[in-house]
């Protein structure tokens, strides 16, 4: 950019004043920083100080801000200024409330500041102000895969807001599992017991819905683009243009053959569907498979759930207890008995312990206790159970016993399976080859038929369910514009899923109003910046493709990347895996984080003044360190912070750089990995840690301990332990001495 | 009474939840317990009962019928109240434990040698004979309602009270032969055999 000006802005308030030579940071921006424009203020987000700076910018030509005073994440609506750059240089958390007001620390103190303005101006200078890529505009259309309570709740809500709705379901009815209920639980006054089903109501309101087109037994055979811009196709032939998807494709229960010792073979054992249907078909009588009445009604909660033996779910499926509450009502309503046994009664959501109450009511027999055995004795059945109350081993007579089998959600294929696989063989761990071999022999069919380079449909988080994280992605899936909604994103009752549905199809409008606006969705929502690549560099390792981990990069024929701006949630994990460093964002490269930690003050070995490089996320840690700031933790004056947008965006030439140029330690502070990842971009802190342990090779080619690199998984709350890392590094180079490659 | 147990087992055979519900005051609230604990854990007689009151509840349900009615725990209930402040189901426990226990005394199961049970058998016979209550012959029975020599025992125990009490004219001991008595005696022999009457209509209704 030809005519990039630099305004360096640094405040005196919240006594910075008091504690650094403001003159000297002023001279350190003009002179190290090239700020063409340095400037002092009292208090710089009051209105004046914003109008010093929106002034400069309208009359002096300033394109990059550089605002030094407090964290990027205070005062963000003083510092908003349109159309430039604008960077945060933290001197007030990450510097004097981390140091002590001491003659001794005040050199230190002053470099620390000093450092953070040559850093701050640095990463303006290689920055650019990002702007819309226009790669899709606004496609008010969705698509909703699968009919039933969720789906047509996601496809009228939708409608609602005026965008047009194409629900695709598989079968030739609406309703799903809901239209098989005889009556459904109560949403308001759980005491007034079962109410009758209205899911013909919701279905005749889809069907009459000018926006709405019902696509009936069809399926999807090809998905391809990104949000805004999915063009999918369906087996009818048809083609449809959508903004963005939601995927309601329901749960189905766990099958009870995998239940030998609740006697599943025997016809009057039924799991929750089975004795619904029963009930529905004689119209609330409650028969036996030889068509006599049924007296006694045994229902056995957690059966095959909510435990560890082999063939069991090792979670709960959320909705049975409140389900054979409603069908122990319904056998009392006949007249009969209704014991429900249960380990720990879950009656969730507002309605839910009235509605236990209103069973209660009724006489249904609650019994706390684990059945061991449902066996047949004399023409009915025999439930044995241990009652958890009484502690002792009991038996109860039923003519009907019904399984709370639990859900099983209706995903598509897990799409890393072959990529794993793949991995497994490369490794040659033949254990780990017939493992995930006998997993795909089982894998379902695909839903979506994403034309992806990562698999055809949805990534599996836990137990085959599609939900992303429950904290970090509120309805989001891995596949961005893809909305995961109902027991297909994780177990869950009716209410909930009306209430998911209604969310995650909020969700997909704002993924369509966003990438027409080429803004990013959550977690980096309204970012502009999209990665982009130099071919004429590109090596076609294809890392960049296979480590995103939202699938967002597919291939050409080549093998170049091919970015889907709309599918990318701007980690960067791509830009920290391009082992040629050709891919980069408008505002954050490879540049604007190496530059940085090269305009750091290396003072000479013999200065006994270590330098410690910290690549924080920008997420979890960089708060956390604030938080220290807020808290007056100290932390070592020879650290200095970088934030990073992920861990994953971390690329190994900022370590080599670091360490070519004389740091003494260098620290990476990321999420919680694995399993129970807190990750915001689910695998960049993996990544990272995996490309870290082979930072070693390059420490031991450098003549380097290799305790100088270290990489820490933290979470925002580590507020104390962030600044005990920095303070043990510092303490470590004590110990192992100082770089020999400071110049 | 033990017909009337019989016939309680009758009519009601393997439904001894039915039974309390139709005969247990505040009965009908057994069935809405949840099982949480909270009245075992708020009862400051806990360590002395045999059964908590959420395991006398589903003892109820799980139909065992004379393990209830002859436990020691209802009797053992100070009405303290504090499992009705904390039950988060709003059961009336201490009402409920009060109905239990008498109940279990009405079908002949109260424990034999419970001393409340005793107090109570103690207190109904002072008031059925006089048509009031006669401090001294139930201080005097109680004193002796385990046995002659315990009775000496504790009469010699209280000795200092007794003779302060009879100085300062707070106890007569001649109220110990006849005493006082209410006004209408026969009246009031008249109105519990009337109520005698209720409860055998009840019984041979069986409750509803």
């Amino acid at each position: 950019m030809a005519d990039m000006k630099i305004g360096a802005y640094i405040c005196k308030g919240c006594g910075i004043e008091d504690r650094l030579d403001v003159g000297q940071l002023v001279n350190t921006a003009k002179r190290d920083g090239k700020a063409a424009i340095g400037k002092d203020h009292e208090m710089l987000c009051n209105a004046e100080g914003v109008k010093m700076i929106q002034d400069d910018i309208t009359n002096e030509g300033v394109t990059h801000v550089v605002v030094v005073g407090c964290s990027r994440r205070a005062k963000t609506e003083a510092f908003s200024f349109e159309g430039v750059h604008i960077n945060r240089t933290n001197i007030r958390e990450g510097v004097i409330w981390v140091r002590p007001d001491t003659d001794e620390a005040r050199e230190t103190t002053q470099e620390m500041a000093d450092d953070y303005v040559r850093m701050g101006c640095a990463e303006a200078k290689f920055s650019k102000v990002p702007a819309s890529s226009g790669e899709q505009g606004l496609t008010r259309s969705l698509l909703v895969v699968g009919g039933g309570l969720a789906g047509l709740t996601a496809t009228i809500e939708g409608a609602k807001t005026g965008y047009s709705v194409e629900l695709v379901n598989a079968s030739g009815e609406l309703g799903g599992s809901s239209a098989r209920e005889y009556k459904r639980i109560p949403h308001k006054n759980g005491l007034q017991g079962p109410v009758d089903n209205d899911i013909d109501q919701l279905i005749a309101a889809v069907n009459d819905n000018a926006r709405i087109t019902v696509h009936l037994n069809t399926t999807i055979t090809k998905t391809d683009g990104a949000p805004g811009r999915f063009s999918v196709e369906l087996s009818d032939g048809k083609s449809l243009t959508v903004g963005a998807i939601v995927q309601a494709t329901g749960s189905k229960p766990y099958d009870m053959a995998n239940l030998p010792e609740f006697s599943p073979e025997n016809p009057d054992v039924m799991d929750q569907g089975q004795f619904e249907a029963m009930v529905k078909a004689n119209n609330g009588a409650i028969k036996k498979s030889d068509g006599s009445d049924a007296r006694n009604v045994v229902f056995v909660q957690c059966a095959g759930q909510r435990s560890e033996k082999p063939g069991h779910l090792p979670y709960c499926s959320g909705h049975c207890c409140m389900t054979s509450i409603k069908q122990a009502h319904y056998v009392k309503a006949a007249g009969g008995d209704a014991t429900v046994i249960f380990d720990d009664l879950r009656t969730p959501g507002a309605t839910g312990e009235d509605f236990y109450r209103s069973g209660q009511e009724a006489g249904v027999a609650f019994s706390k206790g684990e059945v061991a055995s449902v066996k047949a004795a004399g023409g009915a059945l025999e439930v044995g159970y241990t009652d958890k109350i009484l502690a002792e081993e009991s038996t109860i007579k039923a003519d009907i016993v019904v399984l709370a089998t639990g859900q099983i959600p209706n995903s598509g294929p897990n799409p890393y399976l072959p990529i794993e696989l793949a991995q497994a063989k490369e490794d040659k761990d033949d254990a780990l080859v017939a493992k995930i071999e006998a997993e795909l022999e089982v894998q379902p069919q695909p839903i979506l038929n994403l034309n992806y380079r990562q698999g055809t449909d949805l990534p599996h988080l836990k137990h085959g369910f599609n939900d992303s994280h429950f904290i970090c992605f509120p309805y989001e899936t891995r596949r961005t514009g893809i909305y995961a909604a109902g027991p297909v994103r994780r177990p869950m009752d009716d209410q909930q899923a009306v209430e998911d549905a209604t969310g995650a199809v909020l969700k997909a409008i704002q993924a369509c109003e966003n990438s027409a606006l080429g803004r990013a969705a959550h977690p980096r929502s309204g970012d502009l910046s999209f990665p982009s690549f130099r071919k004429d560099g590109c090596t076609q390792c294809k890392r960049c493709t296979v480590e995103c981990p939202f699938g967002a990069i597919n291939e050409d024929e080549q093998g170049y990347p091919q970015y889907n701006e709309g599918r990318c949630r701007r980690c960067g994990t791509c830009m920290g895996a391009c082992p040629v460093r050709v891919i980069s964002f408008e505002n954050y490269s490879i540049d604007t984080v190496g530059q940085q930690l090269k305009a750091v003050d290396i003072p000479d070995e013999f200065d006994e003044k270590p330098r410690i490089l910290v690549l924080a996320c920008e997420n979890d840690a960089y708060p956390a360190l604030d938080m220290a700031g807020m808290n007056r933790t100290e932390y070592s004056a020879f650290a200095r912070v970088v934030p990073v947008r992920c861990l994953g965006s971390v690329n190994v030439i900022w370590i080599t750089d670091a360490l070519n140029s004389g740091y003494d330690g260098i620290i990476l502070l990321g999420c919680q990995k694995g399993d129970n990842y807190q990750c915001h971009f689910v695998k960049g802190s993996e990544m990272a840690h995996i490309r870290m342990s082979k930072v070693d090779e390059t420490l031991k080619t450098l003549n380097l301990e290799k305790e100088r690199v270290g990489t820490y998984e933290v979470a925002i709350t580590d507020v104390d332990k962030i600044p005990q890392i920095i303070n043990d590094m510092e303490k470590t180079i004590g110990e192992i001495g100082m770089s020999p490659f400071k110049f | 009474m033990s017909e009337m147990n019989q016939a309680m087992i009758e009519k009601y055979r393997s439904n001894f939840l039915q039974e309390v519900e139709a005969n247990v005051e505040e009965g009908h609230w057994v069935k809405m317990c949840m099982q949480c604990g909270v009245c075992s854990g708020s009862c400051p007689m806990e360590n002395n009962w045999d059964h908590p009151p959420q395991e006398l509840f589903m003892m109820i349900r799980a139909n065992k019928r004379d393990e209830v009615l002859s436990s020691s725990s209802m009797w053992m209930c100070t009405s303290c109240y504090n499992c009705i402040a904390r039950c988060p189901r709003g059961l009336p426990i201490t009402h409920i434990m009060h109905g239990l226990a008498s109940y279990g005394k009405r079908m002949g199961l109260a424990p034999k040698e419970q001393p409340t049970v005793k107090f109570g058998d103690i207190f109904w016979k002072s008031i059925v004979e006089n048509g009031r209550v006669n401090e001294l012959k139930i201080g005097v029975g109680l004193y002796f309602m385990n046995g002659f020599v315990q009775g000496i025992k504790n009469a010699l125990a209280g000795k200092e009270l007794g003779l302060a009490m009879m100085k300062t004219k707070r106890m007569n001991p001649m109220e110990y032969f006849g005493g006082h008595k209410c006004k209408d005696r026969s009246g009031i022999a008249k109105m519990l055999a009337k109520a005698a009457e209720f409860e055998a209509e009840h019984v041979a209704k069986f409750g509803k």
